[in-house]
């Protein structure tokens, strides 16, 4: 089963929306028991950082990933849900759930209008069948304030020009994280995900 | 760089799409699925719906819509009108809207943008503002969807609202609303210059030129346009080819 970690009260309604058009079912996740029957997980990207992270240390859950991405479940974080993977988070000073190295830093150039909000190009720097079907630099929906600055630059297989090239999707393993959303970004977003419970991409 | 974002927008009555495209096949034209996915296959980059509706009942309607569009359209949609509590925007977003645009809640209840820019995240929260020229370069706010006049200066409250946490504005000239005589170019830059977060420039569009000059002088990161696309005097994909053309980048 598809397993989506559902807290903070934004749009996770997409996200099932998106599996549901695809063919495939899935269930909610709020609390650690929920995720042992996930076969994927997805963290969508609602809310804020500090809240985000709150919860899932709250509720058990921020373990029960670290366990699961042991075993090597496919994991896909959106948005927020890629940038709670890392140590820490400028949006509230606080640590997330440090699976990967490194941190979040704010957009700064007072050029910039902030949120980064609309459609941008996606710059692929390495290839992967998450990919398939999908042309170097096509347009994904971002709306962010915030990105993320892995310490190990082999894990950033795509990247964005917003004032400067900000890393939008990285892999590591079964793990995925986007910036971007791609339950909101038409049939390209439709496929990344299909891609994703595809799983090519994990061989 | 981001894409500049064509954005129609759709009033809904009692659950029912009242400003929208004419299709000539009526039994279709009051539905919001049918328009909604009729624009996202046009190319629309967003789509807001503003409710219309006059009752309660009319209202709770709404998530029901939103609900049923986002199920098939999966791109960004904003929804504004009559939206009053931290509770009417929880139901919204929780049922598949990405936005919510707050108006007159906003300007009787400041509290509410920072409220609900902490629990939903700045990105969600949209504040629509109706702007009405009242003197050399300055504009006062109209709430009650244009009826009111407050006595608000638009620029100090766009400050304010950015400041709060809103992640947007959706500027509206009540002047330039319905004349397509074009935005107004001077309001929408003066808004824009003066906050960080993006503006999206509404009231005006009559034909392409108008766009451009919103975009390039007015300095709006996206437009809003209903009557032009709906009575299909424009097309997103002609809008889109003609900006490009002059240079600025869209969705393709």
């Amino acid at each position: 089963m598809i397993g989506i970690i559902k807290y903070g009260a934004g749009n996770i309604f997409s996200v099932m929306a998106c599996i549901k058009k695809i063919g495939k079912d899935c269930y909610f996740i709020e609390g650690g028991k929920d995720i042992e029957k996930a076969e994927y997980i997805i963290l969508p990207g609602v809310g804020n950082f500090a809240e985000g992270i709150e919860f899932l240390n709250k509720n058990g859950l921020t373990e029960k990933i670290k366990e699961k991405l042991k075993e090597g479940i496919p994991f896909l974080g959106i948005c927020l849900g890629l940038q709670l993977l890392f140590e820490f988070s400028e949006e509230g000073n606080k640590r997330g759930m440090n699976i990967l190295k490194g941190k979040v830093i704010k957009f700064k150039s007072i050029n910039l209008k902030i949120p980064h909000m609309g459609w941008n190009k996606l710059e692929i720097l390495k290839r992967s069948r998450l990919l398939d079907g999908i042309a170097e630099n096509s347009y994904f929906y971002f709306a962010h304030s915030y990105y993320v600055l892995p310490e190990e630059n082999d894990i950033i297989y795509g990247k964005t020009e917003y004032g400067i090239k900000f890393p939008s999707f990285i892999v590591k393993k079964n793990i995925v994280g986007v910036q971007f959303h791609p339950e909101k970004s038409g049939e390209k977003g439709l496929k990344f995900i299909k891609n994703f419970l595809e799983k090519k991409w994990l061989q | 760089m981001v894409a500049v974002r064509i954005i129609p927008c759709l009033d809904v009555k009692d659950g029912k799409v009242v400003k929208g495209i004419h299709f000539e096949n009526l039994k279709i034209a009051g539905d919001p699925v049918e328009n909604a996915s009729f624009y996202s296959k046009e190319g629309a980059d967003e789509i807001v719906f503003l409710d219309i509706s006059a009752t309660i009942e009319g209202r709770k309607t709404m998530v029901e819509v939103v609900k049923r569009v986002a199920e098939v359209v999966f791109i960004p949609l904003t929804v504004g009108g009559g939206i009053n509590s931290i509770d009417d925007i929880e139901k919204l977003l929780s049922n598949g809207a990405d936005k919510i645009s707050i108006n007159t809640a906003a300007v009787k209840n400041p509290k509410i943008i920072e409220e609900s820019a902490k629990k939903f995240g700045s990105q969600c929260i949209v504040i629509a503002i109706d702007a009405k020229k009242i003197g050399e370069s300055k504009w006062e706010i109209y709430i009650e969807s244009g009826k009111k006049p407050t006595g608000i200066d638009v620029i100090e409250w766009a400050k304010k609202v950015e400041d709060l946490g809103a992640g947007e504005i959706l500027l509206t000239s009540i002047d330039r609303d319905g004349t397509q005589d074009g935005y107004d170019i001077e309001l929408t830059k003066s808004v824009s210059e003066n906050v960080n977060i993006p503006v999206i420039a509404s009231g005006g569009a009559g034909k392409l030129e108008h766009l451009y000059d919103a975009i390039v002088y007015g300095k709006a990161s996206a437009v809003l346009i209903a009557s032009l696309l709906h009575f299909r005097i424009l097309t997103i994909p002609q809008i889109k080819s003609y900006l490009k053309e002059r240079g600025i980048e869209v969705r393709l």
